[in-house]
């Protein structure tokens, strides 16, 4: 979670992470960051997000997304 | 002879009213709704007595913000579009010169609109978009309204940090519509999903042909922006048939695999423009839909939107660039070399635009007008104004109009028009500031902010001073600015750090 934080913040620092569960909905995210939060997952914890998993539900709080990398890394 | 966008409109609403003009999640207008709706704005405005002056519609992006700028026109004045997500700085800047007779504003952007100043008489669109509608006095406003007068003025950056006022014209949007509806093929059953924001002028290549032919704009929420597989869906969902969308949101559907999952069944004419469109990606449209026509759009502002198209009508290798074809009819494109003369066949020079489709420039601002909006220097007999882009481009072997670099600092970053000066001119006002420079990386696609001095929480002083996609991914102070050899900023090392 702390390894996923940091690359949160590095795409966002104005952001509150560990709180904000409206990232998609709230725009606070753009497509350009999600470009790059997609990439870095890849690299850091060596899972490829698939298309259908880019969802408002998956994205909006980092502990969504954290709980999507899981599922994804267990799968 | 046509001679105001508004005729669209009214001829349509005759032929179809009930059908659905343009939507959204939360509603729907007919073209009956805009009609009525538009006209009561237009006669309220009148009552008023606002007369061609400009009036601010600072309203969320909705059907009801289409209605607002249409009846702005109604009442024979020009409409500027604001937008909640400008800071209130920026919008306190572009209204030192505008002085809106009056300002349209709706729930969202209520109370914020209360507490600026110079935005003229406050109207919420509730109210008075369903007020009476005085049909003589909106006839006597019509006739004595000609083809010249403003239609809009959209800002954009400016490199001194003031945003630059873009004049366009009935005449000129009618032009460029009547060409680029002929193009594109669209007609009554083009169902349009638009993706721009409305307080730029890209939004006119949906709205102004809806009203024309009588076909449907849907108007999509931007957080399906960040959600490819139910974007897609959605679009198959309302049977949208018509994309002109920046290039990012297009690659960002095909660079996540997005067709492995589901292909878009109805679209046949994607257009896209603001930014190259990368091959690679372009590769993985035009495989998943064989059958759609994909047109790649150039033209700036200045000159009322698109003045260039190229139908891609062949394979590119991923290291060719696409081309941006050649102008629509009625528009000439000269390249001009430094020495102001025709470039030699196949050699680069700056890309310059003539004929109806140029704007009046911009709004209260003649030396920034008179650098770009000039004299053709290859005709000294009479007044003839051609508009300089700053784009540097060149004819390739086949006689297609191809797109080189910038003249200058400006940037496209995310499909927005941006001077890198303005961010640097909003940096060097924050106080703490000793000096700066923004560097953009192309490839990353981010902004970079170099600064020296103290600034507390510069970040969050941006954020007050500068629209949303202009803030700098990156905040790196220094303790010296590296110069060149005469003394200026070195922005390429900065660049290549």
């Amino acid at each position: 979670m702390e390894k996923l934080l940091a690359i949160l913040r590095e795409i966002n620092p104005d952001v509150n992470f560990e709180t904000e569960e409206v990232l998609i909905d709230g725009g606070i995210l753009d497509s350009f960051d999600i470009v790059t939060l997609v990439a870095e997952i890849d690299d850091n914890f060596g899972v490829q997000i698939p298309a259908e998993a880019l969802t408002a539900e998956n994205f909006n709080s980092a502990r969504a997304l954290y709980d999507l990398i899981r599922r994804l890394e267990d799968a | 002879m046509q001679r105001n966008i508004l005729e669209y409109l009214e001829q349509t609403v005759q032929r179809v009213p009930d059908k659905t003009a343009f939507y959204d999640e939360n509603g729907a207008l007919t073209f009956r709704q805009l009609f009525d709706a538009a006209r009561a704005i237009g006669s309220r405005l009148i009552r008023q007595g606002a007369k061609r002056q400009p009036v601010a519609v600072f309203m969320e992006k909705s059907p009801r913000t289409v209605a607002a700028f249409l009846g702005v026109l109604y009442s024979g004045c020009y409409y500027v579009p604001l937008d909640g997500e400008m800071p209130r700085y920026r919008i306190e800047k572009i209204l030192e010169k505008l002085h809106p007779a009056a300002c349209i504003c709706d729930e969202t952007t209520d109370s914020l609109a209360r507490q600026i100043s110079g935005l003229g008489t406050l109207y919420a669109y509730g109210e008075i978009a369903s007020g009476p509608i005085d049909q003589t006095a909106l006839n006597i406003v019509r006739a004595k309204q000609i083809d010249t007068d403003p239609a809009y003025i959209v800002f954009t950056s400016g490199s001194t940090g003031v945003p630059k006022g873009v004049v366009g014209c009935h005449r000129a949007v009618i032009d460029y519509v009547e060409n680029l509806c002929d193009v594109m093929k669209f007609d009554e059953n083009t169902v349009f999903g638009n993706q721009t924001p409305l307080y730029f002028d890209a939004c006119l290549k949906e709205i102004i042909p809806t009203l024309k032919y009588g076909a449907s704009t849907c108007l999509i929420s931007r957080k399906l922006f960040l959600q490819p597989v139910k974007l897609v869906e959605y679009l198959n969902q309302r049977r949208i048939n018509t994309l002109c969308w920046v290039v990012s949101a297009l690659t960002f559907i095909s660079s996540f695999g997005t067709f492995e999952k589901v292909t878009p069944q109805y679209l046949r004419t994607i257009a896209f423009a603001s930014e190259v469109f990368p091959i690679r990606q372009l590769k993985l449209w035009r495989t998943a839909l064989p059958n759609t026509r994909f047109i790649n759009l150039y033209g700036p502002t200045e000159t009322t939107g698109i003045c260039c198209y190229y139908e891609v009508d062949r394979e590119f290798g991923e290291e060719e660039a696409l081309p941006v074809g050649r102008p629509f009819p009625n528009t000439e494109i000269i390249l001009l070399d430094e020495n102001n003369r025709v470039s030699k066949p196949g050699e680069k020079g700056e890309i310059c635009i003539r004929g109806t489709r140029l704007t009046h420039g911009y709004f209260a601002d003649p030396d920034r007008t008179a650098a770009v909006f000039v004299q053709n220097p290859l005709n000294p007999h009479y007044p003839e104004l051609i508009y300089r882009t700053g784009d540097i481009g060149r004819y390739n072997d086949r006689g297609e109009l191809v797109f080189i670099t910038r003249k200058d600092h400006q940037i496209k970053h995310m499909g927005h028009r941006i001077e890198l000066g303005e961010i640097e001119a909003a940096a060097n006002a924050c106080p703490g500031v000793g000096g700066c420079c923004c560097v953009y990386d192309e490839e990353k696609q981010r902004i970079t902010l170099y600064y020296t001095g103290k600034a507390e929480d510069l970040r969050q002083q941006l954020k007050d001073r500068l629209p949303r996609y202009m803030l700098p991914q990156k905040l790196t102070r220094l303790d010296a600015l590296p110069l060149t050899p005469n003394g200026k900023i070195d922005r390429n090392a900065l660049k290549y750090r």
